[in-house]
């Protein structure tokens, strides 16, 4: 009998407390954030989108081997010894003509390797984090502005493009 | 009833009109005019219910739809499911699966009958009132069963038979709280009832009698039962029986399902209010001349479904033999001796 009366008071208490406790989260202010209209504040050096700023890329072809997705792919070939000088913006000479420099953003996995790897810092990671496209080719980014002087043939010798 | 009936009377050449229309005008006007209420307060009820869940678990809930706080995000869900395909599918019995959600909503629909929104606003005054509440809300039992038997699927008609065993039940324990208040007032008039609690706020029978203000704790929980809502949700619950007996059910038919749920929901928040809050009285009486009566009533039942969805938000369900415990071990030995206690206070 004292047991039973027991178990009805702590179901009375187990309710009551409970409330408390519910009533209490009702006045915290809420932790959502309305995306769209707010944002986070992304953290310093946050990795996500790549970018490269293709006038002070030397096309060395770094970035491609530290790539450990293997999502950059770079072809140059050498440019002419009668042709003017063309210079990074640091000073360096870009000696090699960088006609493709294409980031497949579907494979990579936004470890930082090739910006580290770049010697004139200019594939950078953005703070961009919302790129999403429709088509999934829209994800793999064309850099490169130059074409090959003898554009043909250098297709010919490296089919394996794509 | 008779007020809309005297209102029709002033259309010119309403008595010309067949016998049979002159009797069948009022009825219909009266079940589109309750018809519309609750669909509104149904519609206020579920957004208000994704806005107290959601600031308890400190999320903020709908906000987009409509401009304030997601207001209309209910009308856009009513909507999206009047549009829906209305799915029957192949092995139920097709006859009971399309019958269920209209039995169910019957159930809650005709108990807004009797209830007394206001000194003139009702339907009608039945001297069996209560009890014709008490009789109707039953019917939603036999849709239940219905709904799962008719779809043919196992978790179904596990959840049916929950709500048969609960439903039924826990009648018992709210009836005999709902008596204690009969033998005070002695009528089982809804009107008379309300009557009886006029004045001020120290006739309501929640703070004049103790020995109702126990049973109106005892009809809380027995209604919170009665309408399937948490912690007593086992007909429905979600994690062990995918909704119960509405998970064959799409579109317009859930969506009566759904209705008929937060009605049962305002009808049992209306008779607490009726039988133990005063009704349409206000604790002061000056003030009731000027605030109608409806509002205050509004505003007393959702108090009450406002403390169901609180419950709701801070209590996991029970087991089912706990559920069976607390009925016939608890509450109905303690509405017992209420009864006692009531019936004293009244012949003291």
């Amino acid at each position: 009998m004292v047991t039973y009366f027991r178990n009805i008071g702590l179901g009375i208490w187990t309710i009551i407390s409970s409330m408390a406790v519910a009533s209490r989260h009702l006045f915290t202010p809420s932790v959502t954030l309305q995306y769209p209209k707010e944002r986070w504040q992304m953290p310093e050096r946050s990795r996500m989108r790549l970018s490269n700023k293709i006038e002070d890329c030397i096309g060395c072809g770094q970035c491609a081997r530290a790539c450990p997705t293997s999502c950059i792919l770079v072809k140059t070939e050498k440019r002419d010894k009668d042709e003017p000088p063309v210079f990074a913006s640091d000073g360096t000479a870009k000696k090699l003509r960088t006609y493709v420099f294409d980031i497949d953003m579907t494979l990579c996995c936004y470890c930082g390797l090739c910006t580290f790897a770049c010697p004139t810092r200019c594939l950078t990671m953005t703070g961009d984090y919302e790129y999403s496209v429709y088509n999934k080719d829209d994800h793999i980014y064309h850099f490169a502005v130059e074409t090959p002087k003898a554009g043909a043939e250098a297709e010919k010798q490296n089919p394996a493009k794509d | 009833m008779e007020s809309i009936a005297k209102l029709l009377q002033a259309i010119p050449e309403y008595d010309a009109l067949p016998e049979l229309l002159q009797f069948l005008i009022p009825i219909v006007t009266s079940c589109v005019i309750i018809f519309a209420l609750l669909a509104l307060c149904v519609l206020f009820m579920v957004w208000l219910e994704r806005k107290v869940s959601a600031h308890i678990q400190d999320r903020l809930g709908p906000m987009v739809v409509g401009g304030w706080h997601g207001w209309a995000q209910t009308l856009a869900d009513a909507l999206k499911l009047f549009l829906k395909e209305d799915i029957v599918p192949a092995s139920v019995d097709k006859v009971l699966f399309k019958m269920a959600p209209f039995i169910v909503f019957l159930g809650a629909f005709a108990a807004y009958v009797v209830l007394p929104f206001g000194a003139s606003s009702f339907v009608t005054d039945l001297n069996i009132g209560i009890l014709y509440i008490v009789a109707i809300s039953s019917l939603s039992v036999i849709g239940i069963i219905m709904a799962g038997w008719a779809s043919n699927n196992k978790y179904s008609l596990y959840g049916s038979m929950r709500a048969a065993a609960q439903i039924i039940s826990y009648e018992i324990p709210a009836a005999l709280s709902i008596m204690a208040v009969v033998i005070s007032v002695g009528s089982l008039s809804m009107i008379e009832i309300v009557e009886a609690q006029k004045g001020s706020f120290l006739n309501w029978f929640i703070i004049k009698n103790p020995f109702i203000f126990l049973a109106f704790i005892i009809y809380f929980i027995a209604s919170l039962a009665e309408v399937n809502r948490t912690p007593f949700d086992l007909p429905e619950a979600e994690s062990e029986l995918v909704a119960g007996y509405h998970t064959e059910y799409s579109g317009m038919r859930f969506a009566f399902f759904f209705l008929a749920e937060y009605a049962n929901m305002f009808l049992v928040a209306s008779v607490a209010t009726t039988l133990f809050l005063g009704g349409w009285t206000l604790p002061i009486p000056l003030l009731s001349e000027i605030i109608p009566g409806p509002i205050i009533f509004l505003a007393k039942a959702l108090l009450l479904i406002f403390i169901q969805m609180w419950m709701r938000w801070s209590l996991p369900r029970l087991r089912v033999d706990q559920l069976i415990y607390v009925n016939w071990k608890v509450l109905m030995p303690i509405s017992f001796v209420l009864i006692l206690g009531a019936g004293w206070m009244a012949i003291r």
